[in-house]
């Protein structure tokens, strides 16, 4: 159990996808001018990371991984190299079903959200998930614990940047910096933030 | 008054189309430094109140001396009694020159320890208010806006938790950073998000670990190593603290640290003071009290055999390392901190949560003042947003 805790408080704050390893920038920079919005996406990263790590692990565990066809009878197929391709149709399948869900049942954030839900299929911190699960070779229960803790990292990044960009807007900024140069700005002091946990032995 | 009549008849000289337009801010600045200004708001509805930004800055900027002179006398006093110690007799290259020629090295005298602590903290002080001055009038110039005494603040602030031992260039390079990047980006005081001494500290702390911690830069004296309270507490364990340190001299200041940290007392004098005046959000202060007592209280009663800071009582948390510094002169920095009442409070909460959270769980940072205040800051504006958006919901449902 303190395992998992410790694994699900790491990849909220210490490796956070977001602001220490620089993964998921497009949307963040670009749906986080409102914070109703931003939170919209972050519960949508959420949803999709905790479905598609796990599936994604299943599918590694059962399918790719070298041997691990041997249930079927061929102990000496090696599938890892279809990877990328698996895991990408995983996720594109997954937020298609979330896509229509949130258009049936939650209109008004399948209207904020508008182009944006998906394109999280592309959103680099979703595929980066299942790349660490993979790396990292973690178990079912370690895979959905950093699936349900790596979405609510890069969520709380998002809602913060959205936060202080809000309060930004009675800013005055040099004209050539305005828009995504101060964002990144921010993004890099937001990071210099997270630092405090750089180091934390969990 | 003929210095009056003389600024009056410059004046024009720096107005539109004078000689000196673009030199206004400096004018200006200079003006206001000693005269009252006396513009008043022109439209119709405003608050009439004697407190500018102005004043606010500059009592924060004088409730920083109790701390500072302490700072300096006591940064004298344990480099006289470590050089008596190892039986140095003088130090050597310029700031041996300067001690030399108005005092002596004896622990025992007031002024020979302050005389040693200014000729260390003056030079840190001087190039952070020149780097520092030269960037605010240069976007002042270049942006049209005015120098403010906001500045006074953050440069005295930096100043005080700059190590001693700290290399001049760095303190430039730092205060460079927290200038420029911390908060002119932005649009100048009041505009940024982070309060900018602590960027400048912290983008030093990560781009020279060496100078800025460990267990050397401490005290003034060359080859000579002792450790803050906090790391000993770290690694030896809450006894062996007890027994090299008394609480109530950590209280006082009697120990090693940056310049302006290490005496509770003085800084809770000014302090004092701030809250008072109600410059001070007395909301953060309490909140980061109770944030840091409940957390360290929690560690305590969990409990741990390997890891010696879980011991630490919260009465021993606050009289270490940064705390009360940060507390009083950082938390409450009224432009970085949260904005409404309640916000304030919690925003107090998490800085004391954070703060214990990475002294006693991250083996890397023995100190988390600076980076608990500055992952706090990042936290401010959400934590307003939802205080706003609890209130219209409350309302909402009283109509």
């Amino acid at each position: 159990m303190e395992h998992y805790l410790s694994l699900f408080v790491r990849s909220i704050f210490i490796d956070n996808m977001a602001l220490s390893f620089f993964l998921g920038m497009c949307t963040l920079l670009a749906i986080s001018k409102k914070i109703d919005a931003a939170i919209g996406l972050g519960v949508a990263v959420v949803v999709v990371q905790t479905i598609t790590v796990p599936l994604n692990n299943l599918l590694y565990t059962f399918l790719l991984a070298d041997g691990a066809l041997a249930w079927a009878g061929y102990p000496d197929v090696d599938l890892s190299f279809l990877g990328l391709i698996c895991y990408i149709g995983v996720i594109a399948a997954a937020v298609q079903i979330l896509e229509m869900f949130l258009d049936k049942f939650v209109p008004s954030l399948y209207n904020t959200l508008g182009v944006f839900l998906p394109l999280i299929t592309v959103n680099c911190a979703i595929m980066g998930g299942s790349l660490f699960m993979v790396e990292r070779g973690y178990t079912f229960g370690e895979s959905v614990t950093f699936g349900v803790g790596s979405g609510i990292g890069w969520a709380l990044a998002i809602a913060l940047l959205a936060g202080i960009r809000d309060k930004l807007k009675y800013s005055d900024v040099p004209k050539g910096l305005e828009g995504l140069g101060i964002t990144f700005i921010t993004v890099g002091l937001m990071s210099l933030g997270f630092m405090s946990f750089g180091g934390i032995d969990l | 008054m003929n210095l009056r009549k003389y600024l009056d008849s410059i004046e024009p000289n720096f107005h539109k189309g004078g000689k000196y337009e673009k030199w206004y801010p400096l004018y200006e600045a200079a003006d206001t430094f000693i005269y009252r200004p006396s513009d008043v708001t022109k439209t119709t509805a405003h608050v009439r109140d004697g407190l500018d930004l102005k004043r606010m800055m500059i009592t924060v900027w004088m409730c920083t001396f109790p701390a500072m002179f302490y700072g300096m006398y006591n940064l004298g006093f344990q480099s006289n009694s470590i050089m008596a110690e190892m039986g140095i007799a003088g130090l050597e290259g310029w700031r041996g020159g300067l001690i030399e020629m108005f005092a002596g090295y004896d622990a025992g005298s007031i002024w020979d320890n302050l005389w040693h602590g200014a000729a260390y903290f003056l030079p840190i002080y001087m190039v952070t208010f020149v780097v520092g001055a030269f960037w605010e009038v240069l976007f002042a110039m270049k942006r049209g806006h005015e120098v403010n005494e906001g500045f006074f603040v953050t440069s005295v602030l930096f100043a005080l938790i700059c190590p001693p031992d700290v290399p001049l260039w760095m303190v430039a390079m730092g205060i460079s950073f927290g200038i420029v990047i911390g908060k002119e980006v932005f649009g100048g005081t009041g505009k940024n998000f982070l309060n900018p001494a602590l960027t400048g500290r912290a983008f030093l702390f990560f781009a020279y670990p060496a100078s800025m911690s460990g267990d050397t830069v401490w005290t003034a004296v060359d080859g000579y190593t002792g450790a803050t309270a906090l790391s000993i507490a770290a690694s030896d364990g809450m006894a062996a603290l007890n027994t090299q340190l008394s609480w109530f001299d950590a209280f006082l200041g009697n120990m090693q640290g940056s310049i302006g940290e290490t005496s509770t007392l003085a800084i809770f004098l000014g302090g004092a003071v701030l809250l008072l005046m109600r410059i001070a959000a007395i909301r953060i202060v309490a909140g980061v009290m109770l944030g840091m007592i409940a957390t360290s209280t929690l560690f305590n009663w969990i409990g741990s055999d390997t890891n010696a800071m879980f011991n630490m009582p919260w009465y021993w948390h606050m009289v270490v390392g940064g705390f009360a510094f940060g507390m009083i002169f950082m938390a409450t920095d009224p432009v970085s901190a949260a904005m409404t009442n309640s916000g304030k409070l919690w925003f107090g909460v998490l800085i004391g949560f954070m703060v214990v959270i990475i002294r006693v769980v991250n083996p890397a940072f023995p100190e988390g003042m600076m980076l608990a205040i500055l992952f706090a800051n990042l936290f401010a504006p959400l934590i307003d947003h939802s205080v706003v958006k609890a209130n219209i919901k409350r309302r909402l449902a009283r109509v």
